[in-house]
């Protein structure tokens, strides 16, 4: 029987598991919505950043989410190397994006089995002072393991939502996602610009992966359950708007407990699908779409 | 003199190799060569829709697993002939192929890609959540004892897979040598450019679509079978997924000999990594080679040797 209460904790539960999507789909929104690369690594980068933060975490001790902040550089560096190979291999010769897609699906495979080699098929997870206790108020029980991920998610996603609307160069990356020909005829390097984007969609993915360890327990091939989910998010949000991208994220994290609430945890993957599809069906252009 | 036609040659091998097996006694050629042969058919199967008209399915495993789970649901309720089983797969894959293909190829072709690949994911959900086949426990398949005419019944699974792969390469052939084939390259080359020229271009994928899917799942129904436990993990890897993606990469995606040539390759190396080293140690091979084979020969075996003839004429005529 779902009682109210029920509902209440499953949809507050949602909205906190929703903001943490949102951190996990920003960067397919900036590589995928704006840049036109179909990065269907991005959840491998961000178990990667979970690892990361799993290593550092069981050594020293230090906490998972400062840690993938601090590690955000190395992953910018990473993704803006990775986009080099795949501009020299493909984007620069124009032939395009079935080889650009199972470019990225071989890098998947490859970092996944690597991870799988170094660290084996167990669930890892962190050890920190807000895994464990809750805050409640009223009737609603709040795990701080959701809260702080998603205060970090938030802050996250604002901190890009300023960076795009009102730096410069995040101004010149939402004008290489309007329409790069013309940017190229104002004598603007736009392989830079993309470069640099495509480096702070990975660098995103790796702060995720810090959030991601903290609400749960992570092992290699945890990312596969990401993929539909991301892309859903990205596509229900109207490819390349932030602002889309959070709603969609969370409608989908609301949609995604209130139904494991009531069919069981199991399904929550097919909420994800489901929402894909609809969305082609009836919207291709999401919520926030152009 | 008439010229002998082509399709003979796949023909002659298929019966080749089925001299072969009445004469092999050992056991395991017949278990790692029904993994190749069935490789053979989910490359060419890719191949229709991925290499002939350029959208990528990554749900491969999808269509694979439906053909494995529609055996598994036939097997409880009257235990037909192998026969009837991979009808059903085929039929039923190819519909999930129409509805997929129906809602996301009519816009962009990254999103039919990414559709698939979530298919395969949410499939597996499915499953594991439907008790009727076993849900996340599984399902072991009772093998009848032997077929009548065949030493055993891992040969006859062989001879199956084999008419399978022979179906799956003709089929390859006939679509590529027909208007259909050359309907879906004019997509491959400029989808705009086709539909102008009047191809009926939704309709031509969504038909390689069904097609594609339905070889696949014809591919997965004689697999309960074969490894006589089934588990959700095993009908909907991922494996299948890349390999599939792989092969036509690597050996070659525009004529149907080249899944072919990339499936025993990969296949071959993969069985023998299976047994010497590791078989996570496989997928990491199939992925090092896919990524070096597209950056480094985009049409793949295929493609080389046909550069490596063209420079011969070259030669040969200055």
């Amino acid at each position: 029987m779902v009682t109210f209460n029920l509902l209440i904790n499953a949809v507050v539960t949602g909205i906190l598991l929703g903001g943490f999507y949102a951190a996990v789909t920003i960067g397919v929104t900036i590589a995928f919505g704006m840049l036109d690369i179909v990065n269907i690594a991005h959840p491998v980068f961000i178990i990667m950043g979970s690892f990361v933060a799993y290593i550092v975490n069981r050594h020293f001790g230090f906490d998972p989410i400062l840690t993938v902040i601090v590690a955000a550089p190395l992953f910018f560096l990473l993704g803006i190397a990775i986009f080099r190979f795949y501009y020299a291999a493909f984007e620069s010769s124009g032939k395009g994006s079935l080889r650009g897609l199972a470019f990225f699906f071989g890098i998947m495979f490859v970092i996944e089995v690597t991870l799988l080699l170094a660290f084996g098929v167990d669930y890892r997870l962190v050890q920190t002072s807000y895994i464990g206790p809750n805050i409640g108020f009223a009737h609603i029980d709040l795990p701080l393991r959701m809260v702080v991920p998603f205060v970090g998610s938030m802050a996250l996603v604002s901190g890009l939502y300023i960076f795009f609307g009102h730096t410069f160069i995040g101004r010149a990356i939402m004008a290489v996602a309007q329409d790069e020909f013309a940017l190229s005829l104002m004598a603007v390097d736009t392989v830079a610009v993309k470069q640099l984007a495509f480096g702070v969609a990975i660098a995103t993915a790796g702060i995720a992966g810090g959030f991601l360890i903290v609400i749960q327990p992570v092992d290699p091939s945890l990312g596969r359950e990401y993929i539909g989910r991301v892309f859903a998010i990205c596509v229900l949000g109207g490819l390349g708007s932030i602002t889309g991208t959070v709603i969609a994220a969370l409608i989908l994290g609301v949609v995604e407990t209130i139904t494991s609430t009531i069919f069981g945890p199991s399904w929550a993957p097919a909420v994800s699908f489901a929402a894909l599809l609809l969305t082609l069906a009836i919207r291709p252009s999401g919520i926030m779409g152009r | 003199m008439r010229r002998i036609p082509s399709w003979i040659w796949p023909v002659l091998v298929a019966l080749f190799i089925l001299a072969l097996s009445r004469v092999v006694k050992n056991e395991y050629y017949m278990f790692a060569g029904y993994v190749v042969l069935q490789y053979i058919v989910l490359a060419s199967a890719w191949n229709i829709l991925g290499g002939y008209s350029g959208y990528v399915n990554f749900g491969s495993a999808a269509f694979f697993g439906i053909g494995a789970y529609g055996a598994v649901v036939l097997d409880k309720l009257w235990q037909p002939p192998l026969v009837v089983a991979i009808v059903f797969g085929g039929i039923v894959a190819s519909l999930v192929g129409l509805v997929t293909a129906y809602l996301t190829l009519r816009l962009r072709g990254v999103f039919f890609a990414i559709a698939t690949l979530a298919l395969a994911i949410v499939l597996q959900t499915l499953v594991m959540n439907w008790d009727f086949v076993g849900g996340p426990l599984g399902y072991y398949s009772v093998r009848p004892d032997s077929i009548a005419g065949f030493p055993s019944y891992v040969n006859y699974l062989f001879v199956i897979m084999l008419g399978l792969a022979l179906i799956a390469v003709l089929v390859a052939r006939a679509i590529e040598l027909s208007f259909i084939g050359r309907g879906l390259a004019a997509i491959r080359d400029n989808e705009l450019a086709a539909e102008c020229c009047g191809v009926p271009t939704l309709r031509l994928k969504v038909f390689a679509t069904m097609v594609s899917g339905g070889l696949m799942g014809m591919a997965g129904a004689p697999f309960p079978y074969y490894i006589t436990y089934l588990d959700p993990n095993s009908a909907f890897s991922l494996a299948y997924g890349i390999n599939s993606i792989a092969m036509p990469l690597i050996g070659g995606m525009t004529h149907w000999i080249g899944p072919v040539i990339g499936a025993v390759l990969l296949a071959v190396i993969q069985q023998v990594a299976t047994v010497t080293i590791s078989s996570e140690l496989n997928l990491m091979i199939v992925g090092v080679l896919l990524i070096s084979f597209i950056t480094l020969a985009p049409n793949g075996i295929v493609g080389l040797f046909e550069r490596y003839r063209q420079k011969r004429q070259r030669r040969l005529s200055t």
